[in-house]
């Protein structure tokens, strides 16, 4: 079982406390109706399920029930960072790993 | 019957108690706190079981958790029968019944150990090659009798009536294993006051100090020095000294699954005892101190009964006090088998010869047992054991080939050197490397926040060890950073060794005398019954992996996960392929490190305590009436509330026809509730449903729809408008949870700008709703505060005040069609106030309905149910809801998505009701519609019916069916093929009840 830690509790809580919520950074477009087809598509049906790392959501479901995101390695499962709903994906990761 | 075997003075058990038990039915004495395996051995019991496929005779190989042989059946009751139990690992206690597995009629004499003598038709692969043909014989034919015949315990029938208990444990420094290398490493860390966790799946600490009669540490027989150590770790507030405690499962991030043996040892189960504890540990840092595993010689016939490890053999005498033989052989390629020999020579055992196939080794030991007068033959092999229930000799040959020789035995003890235990390092993802030198797998990379001491490590000696695991231990707790001392620390030095044993190298893969003759049977796989030919042949077929060999051959793969045959088998697939053994790999260990019961991982989660039972506040009420009740997700509620000599049929149709004549009450209590609050409450409500909701005056309902972000309905419900600010919305009983969660999710992460709080408040009210021409005669001497004419308090509305004397949010609503309300109270209140309404109601001949008639009164009225009538692909237009969507909305979710192509394209599947031509006739729900009934098969499906009722208020059956078009074919006749008669119908619309919807303040 995982740790991950809640950028908004700012405590590692075993990963039962947690719920994985899809890939971050997909932005839902401020003009919903005008969206063509292809954007529509990209934005709701296409994620990009990377071997390595993965920007993705987290909802600290039975604790503060925040949704955050996260940057995971997919091949290793480590987590390497998370941070705040809404804030930029990170330029830089901690450790190397890309 | 004596314990012949038992050798005066020897082993530990010496003020022990008698205990009595029965293997196979015959009645044996034994002693406490030794093993079955023990107290069989100690009664000359050496066949104890019949082997996987070709059913030879068993006895034991080890003396431990790697046994792959001895596993036998542990009955208690007729419920309490455990299959598979390791003899080796069992502890005696009075009354212990054990039973072998795996033969019929008897152990002896075993009608399916054919199959040996049939075994060149069994070899390697045999299951995926010999019955092929004919192909419909493997469902009825070959896996039928395969399945009888293979296998070993049978599963218990009943269910299980011992209780398993659960804890979560963190510590700093966590060390797997109790042997020297362990105790050492948890001395080291105690004392500097972090919390320490010690496990050992012994009974008594030790690990090899258990046999080994030469170690000396702090001047003391080394067994006892761990007694005394482990007795000062218990001592110490910061130590959790866990012994019967298996490490099974390293997972990610230092955490480890422990299963703790309580009771199994026990003669009287005490009730408030658990069988079994599951620890779940988080350790900051984890030292690995597992140890080593004798590997077996492999050899022809190395599986008799009385062929065992010599280490077993050791442990027998030096811990139990048990001889395994009277006069015993020994075959070895290290030097820890001459220890034993020496061992049971000084207790008085015969000791025939030392088989060593070492060409000149040296050493104290050799010297040591020449001095005894024990034969030593260098330089060769035994290339045979003879016997069948019981080894009976052992042939000799130089290892090159030459004159034969056969030795009379009554046991050979054999070594070919010690594999480390690198399980939970492999298990925690660390990579091993393979020492060329040693011809050993060792911790090589590292994955996670560990270290590995002692034999597990490829470490060789006690004293290189103790020094390696006090370091080690001393530097976990260091790393884990922990400074505060604990009280009682007592502050140590590190154990000095004054004496040891030498641990050599051994050999690797199938000895002289292992084949290649086709019909020798070189064991490398006791469990599996798999032979040294049988690794060949994999390679020969063409299987280069050592995955693919071991799938092929199941090499490694029984219960045992081949703790004593992995190396082995790579080494022989490494010489048969020509490769060095690291390019054939090692195969990946999984958990469990042993078998892990069940009930340790369910703990108590079984039964009524699986999952939550939900019960509104009205249930007792309802069950008090006698209603039968229903499960919806996790609620139980109120089906039919059947009378005296009604049927659910019955029940039904009178609450269906008292609802709509009189009046009904119905716990609605389950409905979610969400409250969204905020200024910019309806901006909220106008992204997340469909409906407009900025100009909804406060007292007024509407029925909202939500949808997800691909356009398809998710959920539905009336949301009140209690203020500007506040809305009283309710989800369908199921979606509470995921319409709460998609809300939140907009909310935080899509819509942050709006000033909006949401609350579940699905538990804080309790729903009656109130239905039926009378309803209002009911509730209204009641109600204080609301005025409730028509004209104030009119269809789709919402008031706060007071019923009853407590406050009420009181709807006026109807999810039947008749003139209606949802009387909320909080939930507390929620019994009561059913319960004067009720009162109420009986005036008037009202009823309590339950879910059953509520779905037919809906159908009726051609309302949806989410999830019934629609299945997540199914749009507003699809479910004849268009007019819930607001045309000049610029923005919602869904709004995008309802657009696409295939969504607004001509033809989908759209509700319709549905009337059989025969109005008896009930359609079943999920039935298949189709055109023309006389197409051919298979039909094209144009449709299925969604729900399906006999509706009394109609006099006939009503069904309301998703139909591609179904709009356009009002009055078509359609049909619905079942396997008896295809049932005509005709597409009508949805509302078979008062139509003009008069009713609704009627």
């Amino acid at each position: 079982m995982l740790l991950i830690r809640c950028p908004y509790c700012e405590e590692e809580r075993p990963e039962l406390e947690f719920r994985n919520a899809g890939e971050a950074h997909i932005a839902r477009s401020a003009d919903m109706a005008a969206t063509s087809d292809d954007d529509f598509e990209k934005f709701f049906f296409i994620r990009s399920n990377p071997k390595g790392i993965i920007y993705e959501r987290w909802r600290h479901m039975h604790g503060c029930a925040r949704f955050f995101n996260a940057v995971r390695d997919t091949v290793s499962d480590r987590f390497l960072m998370t941070y705040k709903a809404g804030e930029p994906k990170p330029a830089k990761l901690p450790g190397a790993f890309e | 019957m004596i314990a012949t075997f038992r050798i005066p003075g020897a082993g530990r058990l010496k003020q022990a108690e008698t205990a009595r038990f029965s293997f196979d039915g015959q009645s044996y004495a034994g002693v406490e706190g030794e093993t079955l395996a023990s107290a069989l051995l100690a009664n000359g019991v050496h066949l104890v079981g019949r082997s996987f496929k070709y059913h030879r005779p068993r006895g034991f190989l080890s003396a431990g958790a790697e046994e792959p042989n001895a596993l036998v059946e542990i009955k208690r009751d007729s419920a309490r029968r455990t299959p598979n139990v390791r003899a080796t690992v069992q502890e005696l206690y009075d009354g212990l019944t054990a039973q072998s597995q795996n033969r019929w009629p008897s152990l002896a004499f075993d009608v399916s150990a054919l199959g040996d003598i049939a075994s060149p038709l069994l070899s390697a692969g045999f299951y995926y090659k010999t019955f092929m043909w004919p192909k419909f014989a493997w469902k009825n034919f070959y896996e039928p009798r395969i399945r009888a015949a293979a296998g070993l315990g049978v599963a218990p029938d009943q269910p299980d009536p011992d209780h398993y208990s659960a804890r979560f444990a963190h510590c700093d420094v966590l060390v797997l294993g109790g042997g020297a290398a362990g105790i050492a490493a948890a001395l080291a860390a105690a004392e500097t006051g972090v919390r320490v966790i010690l496990a050992d799946e012994q009974v008594d600490f030790g690990g090899s100090l258990r046999f080994e009669s030469g170690a000396m540490i702090d001047g003391q027989d080394g067994f006892a020095w761990a007694q005394g150590a482990v007795a000062t770790l218990r001592a110490m507030d910061n130590v959790r000294v866990l012994s019967r405690t298996t490490a099974f499962g390293y997972y990610a991030q230092n955490f480890v699954g422990l299963v703790e043996r309580v009771s199994d040892h026990l003669q009287n189960l005490g009730r408030e005892l658990p069988r079994e504890r599951l620890w779940q540990v988080r350790a900051k840092r984890v030292v690995l101190a597992t140890g080593a595993i004798e590997r077996h010689m492999v050899f022809a016939d190395n599986d008799r009964p009385g062929v065992m490890l010599a280490s077993a053999a050791r442990t027998y005498l030096n811990h139990f006090g048990v001889a395994v033989g009277r006069n015993v052989g020994v075959y070895t390629a290290n030097d820890s088998a001459y220890a034993a020999a020496i061992d049971l020579k000084k207790a008085g055992i015969g000791v025939a010869a030392i088989v060593d196939l070492r060409d000149n080794p040296t050493g104290s030991v050799i010297d040591e047992a020449r001095a005894l007068g024990i034969e030593v033959n260098f330089g060769r092999a035994v290339i045979r054991a003879g016997g069948k229930l019981r080894v009976s000799s052992m042939t000799v040959q130089p290892k090159n080939g030459g004159g034969e020789r056969t030795i009379p035995v009554d046991a050979i003890l054999m070594s070919a050197g010690w594999t480390p235990s690198v399980h939970l390092f492999s298990q925690s993802r660390g990579k091993v490397a393979f020492n060329d030198e040693t011809k050993r797998f060792v911790p090589g990379t590292y994955a996670q926040d560990c270290v590995s001491v002692g034999a597990c490590n490829g470490t060789d000696g006690l004293s290189a060890t103790i020094d390696e695991a006090y370091a080690a231990g001393a530097k976990a707790a260091k790393d884990a950073g922990v400074k505060n001392a604990g009280a009682n620390v007592v502050k140590g030095t590190k154990p000095k060794v004054d004496a040891s044993e030498s641990w050599s190298r051994g050999m690797l893969g199938a000895a002289p005398g292992a084949g290649p003759d086709t019909t020798v049977k070189a064991f490398v796989d006791f469990q599996n019954d798999v032979t040294a030919k049988d690794i060949r042949q994999a390679v020969h077929e063409g299987m280069r992996s050592i995955e693919h060999v071991k799938r092929f051959t199941t090499n490694g793969m029984a219960t045992d996960q081949g703790k004593t045959s992995n190396m082995h088998g790579l080494a022989i697939a490494a010489e048969t392929l020509g490769k060095p053994i690291p390019q054939v790999g090692l195969t990946t260990f999984r958990a469990p490190y042993t078998p892990v019961t069940f009930g340790s991982i369910v703990g108590h989660a079984r039964g009524p305590l699986f999952d939550p039972t939900r019960k509104t506040a009205i249930h007792p009420w309802a069950e008090a009436q006698g209603a039968v009740f229903e499960d919806v997700g996790q609620w139980k509620r109120a089906w039919y509330f059947p009378k005296a000599g009604e049927d659910m049929h019955a029940a039904v149709d009178r609450e269906c026809v008292t609802v709509r004549k009189t009046a009904g009450l119905f716990d609605a209590s389950t409905l979610g509730k969400i409250e969204v609050v905020g200024p910019d409450a309806a901006k909220f409500m106008e992204l997340l449903y469909t409906n407009p909701w900025e100009k909804l005056e406060p007292g007024r309902c509407r029925y909202g729809i939500m949808l997800r972000e691909d356009g398809f309905i998710y959920d539905d419900g009336v949301v009140g408008r209690l203020a500007a600010d506040r809305f009283h919305v309710t989800t369908t009983t199921g979606g509470a949870p995921r319409v709460m969660n998609h809300m939140e999710d907009y909310l935080q992460t899509e819509f942050p700008h709006l000033n909006v709080w949401l609350t579940s408040t699905t538990e804080q009210w309790a729903v009656i709703a109130v239905q039926g021409p009378k309803s209002r005669e009911i509730i209204a001497p009641l109600v204080e505060g609301i005025d409730m004419s028509d004209g104030a308090l009119p269809h789709m509305s919402v008031r706060e005040g007071r019923i009853c004397g407590v406050p009420t949010r009181l709807f006026r609503m109807s999810f039947t069609g008749e003139r209606g309300f949802e009387v909320n109270v909080p939930a507390d209140y929620g019994q009561a106030v059913w319960e004067a309404l009720w009162a109420e109601g009986q005036k008037h001949g009202a009823c309590a309905y339950g879910t059953e008639a509520m779905h037919v009164l809906r159908a009726e009225k051609g309302y949806i149910i989410v999830g019934q009538d629609t299945d997540g692909t199914v749009t507003p237009g699809d479910a004849g809801l268009d007019w819930a969507v607001g045309k000049k909305k610029t923005d919602f979710v869904g709004i995008r998505g309802m657009a696409r192509p295939d969504l607004v394209a001509k033809g989908r599947k759209q509700l319709v009701g549905l009337k059989t031509k025969d109005p008896k006739v009930v359609l079943e729900e999920g039935a298949q519609i189709v055109g023309d009934p006389k197409q051919a098969i298979p039909m094209t499906m144009i449709g299925h019916v969604t729900s399906s009722y006999w509706s009394e208020n109609c006099g006939r059956s009503i069904a309301l069916a998703l139909v591609a078009g179904g709009r356009d074919r009002m009055g078509e006749t359609l049909y619905v093929p079942m396997p008896n008669a295809t049932i005509e119908v005709e597409v009508t619309g949805m509302v078979f009840f008062d139509d003009k919807g008069e009713r609704l303040n009627g």
